[in-house]
């Protein structure tokens, strides 16, 4: 994915109410060495671009503008890639349309 | 948390909760609804259009007040390659009735208001209270919730689970399997709000009146997906989905996606000037028929879109929702009034009477749709497309050709891109599938 598109969706995201539950991610993804191609796909698949691949490869979740939406955990929690909870009551997105 | 025992927990306060909490507490049983959320709505999104009838049925004077935003007279449904589209629109003065048949809502609004309805009715709604598991007893009964409040065990003859189409709960329990990623869409949706003269122009509407584009073609990239352009009073919700297996396997990003669909030159025009004030995505049960899981146990039963109940053919997914959630809450009230235990074998009257209704027969007339339009999505949604588009510019152009070497240029374009015993086929599946 082009740099320019992440930019657009920061944009996007920043139009949306959040309440963020400092320090308690929701999401978490499994140490590892080598990402699997599940783990992969989700830099390109999230739809808040909450995946991103570090400098030494490694597949990084920051859980701030998620939008809840489960599709990462279809796609990566059968492999075991990642852990995937609700925020806890309150916490999160918050639609003011929906 | 709430030392009292219920006689029924309802997870969720989306449409399939809101109806069945609004039915049990109206029927005179003990309600407590749970909502992760911080009111209903806060976390649901949708196109979105609503079904009048199956809302009459739990509310008939829903009109009064109801935050209703333009009742439907207009159907756009568009084939799109990258410079055109192919329309077929439907617009009837009829839809202007005394009791409109569609709406277009706003769900944050809308979940709201319902939850009012539920609240007066009687139930005792809690929100901002995420459900993280379901109690089970030795034998596996299931026979109340533990949530994120303190002490927040609490204790039901039954749990309704609407809980949305991710099913957490249900899937955690092993009630179910969690939904498999080519039956489930992802979708991401932007409100763009315009002046509302503006908009009413630009969609030829007067007063309340609304309309309906639904697309599909090269903007979803040979993707099984949809585009949705709906109107609201002053706003246009605006959105894609495609299959979440097609985006994983394709690499697209969704909102490359919804970029390049807004830039469409016959979407610009639409949304020109607008003003964004949301971006949100969510999945959509897209497996039908074959899809459903089992849908009730001991002390559970499930509904809405966590028992995948959603009619992608016909983008049906509230009113089954809340036909299902009503319909359980009836079966409950049954069980109970007869003062017999929510067991598996009585429980399984919501599957009897769900199986009677509109919801079940209608996924089954469609239950071999899914896998067409999976299997086969580069012609449904990139070649056929594309092809239409050429044969319309053939059929239009005016350039000295004659009109018998034009309908064998657009044959041969057919010809080429299917052969003849592809598109003979196609015709034949699609045919069956739709029967
Ligand atoms: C983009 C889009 C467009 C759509 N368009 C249409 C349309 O035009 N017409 C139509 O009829 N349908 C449409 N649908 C489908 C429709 O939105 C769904 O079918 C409907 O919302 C299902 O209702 P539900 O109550 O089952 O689930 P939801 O509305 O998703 O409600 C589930 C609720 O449960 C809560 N919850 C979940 N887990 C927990 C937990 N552990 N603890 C506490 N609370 C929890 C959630 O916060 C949520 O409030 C559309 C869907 C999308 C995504
Ligand atoms: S739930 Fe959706 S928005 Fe959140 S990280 Fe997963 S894919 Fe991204």
């Amino acid at each position: 994915m082009s740099a320019e598109a992440a930019v657009r969706v920061e944009d996007k995201l920043y139009l949306n109410r959040y309440l963020v539950d400092a320090g308690r991610a929701h999401i978490k993804v499994r140490p590892h060495t080598t990402p699997s191609p599940q783990l992969l796909s989700l830099v390109n698949v999230c739809p808040a671009h909450c995946y991103e691949m570090n400098s030494t490869g490694q597949v990084e979740i920051t859980t701030d503008g998620c939008v809840e939406c489960g599709t990462c955990r279809i796609i990566a929690e059968p492999s075991g890639d990642i852990e995937w909870n609700y925020p806890r009551g309150g916490y999160g997105v918050l639609f003011k349309f929906g | 948390m709430i030392e009292e025992r219920f006689d029924a927990i309802v997870v969720g306060a989306g449409m399939a909760g809101n109806a069945a909490a609004l039915t049990l507490a109206r029927k005179g049983l003990k309600v407590l609804q749970l909502e992760r959320g911080e009111y209903s709505g806060s976390k649901n999104v949708q196109g979105a259009i609503l079904y009048s009838d199956m809302l009459e049925k739990l509310i008939p004077d829903f009109r009064e007040d109801a935050p209703l935003e333009r009742h439907l007279v207009e159907q756009r449904f568009w084939m799109m390659d990258d410079n055109s589209h192919t329309g077929l629109h439907y617009r009837s003065d009829e839809f202007n009735e005394e009791r409109p048949n569609r709406y277009t809502i706003i769900r944050a609004q809308f979940d709201k208001w319902f939850s009012k309805k539920v609240q007066e009715a009687g139930a005792v709604v809690l929100c901002e209270t995420t459900v993280l598991e379901l109690l089970q007893d030795a034998y596996g009964k299931v026979i109340g919730v533990r949530t994120d409040r303190k002490n927040g065990q609490v204790g039901a003859d039954v749990v309704v689970l609407a809980e949305g189409v991710s099913g957490l709960l249900g899937t955690r329990a092993g009630l179910r399997k969690t939904p498999d990623k080519s039956n489930v869409a992802l979708a991401v949706k932007e409100m763009h709000f315009l002046p509302q003269e503006t908009l009413e122009a630009r969609f030829n509407l007067r007063g309340d009146e609304g309309a309906v584009i639904e697309a599909v073609g090269t903007i979803s990239q040979g993707m099984t997906g949809m585009g949705f352009i709906y109107t609201n009073k002053e706003s246009i919700s605006l959105g894609i989905g495609c299959l979440v297996a097609d985006f994983e396997k394709t690499g697209q990003t969704p909102y490359g996606l919804l970029e390049k669909f807004k830039q469409h030159p016959s979407v610009a025009a639409l949304i020109a000037g607008s003003e964004v004030k949301e971006y949100a995505a969510h999945l959509i049960p897209e497996g039908g028929f074959k899809a459903i899981p089992q849908l009730f146990g001991d002390g559970w039963v499930v509904v809405g879109d966590a028992a995948q109940l959603n009619n992608a053919i016909h983008r049906e997914g509230s009113n089954l929702a809340m036909t299902s959630g009503r319909i359980a809450a009836e079966a409950i009230f049954q069980i109970k009034s007869r003062r017999d235990p929510m067991t598996k074998e009585n429980l399984a009257l919501y599957k009897k009477m769900l199986d009677e209704s509109f919801v079940m027969k209608d996924l089954k007339k469609y239950r071999d749709m899914p896998d067409l339009l999976h299997i086969q999505a580069q012609n449904f949604f990139l070649t056929y497309p594309q092809l239409v588009s050429k044969a319309m510019t053939n059929f239009l152009r005016v350039d000295g050709t004659t009109k018998r070497e034009k309908e064998k240029t657009t044959f041969r374009s057919f010809l080429a891109a299917r052969s003849l015993t592809g598109l003979v086929g196609d015709a034949f599946r699609l045919a069956r599938a739709w029967r």
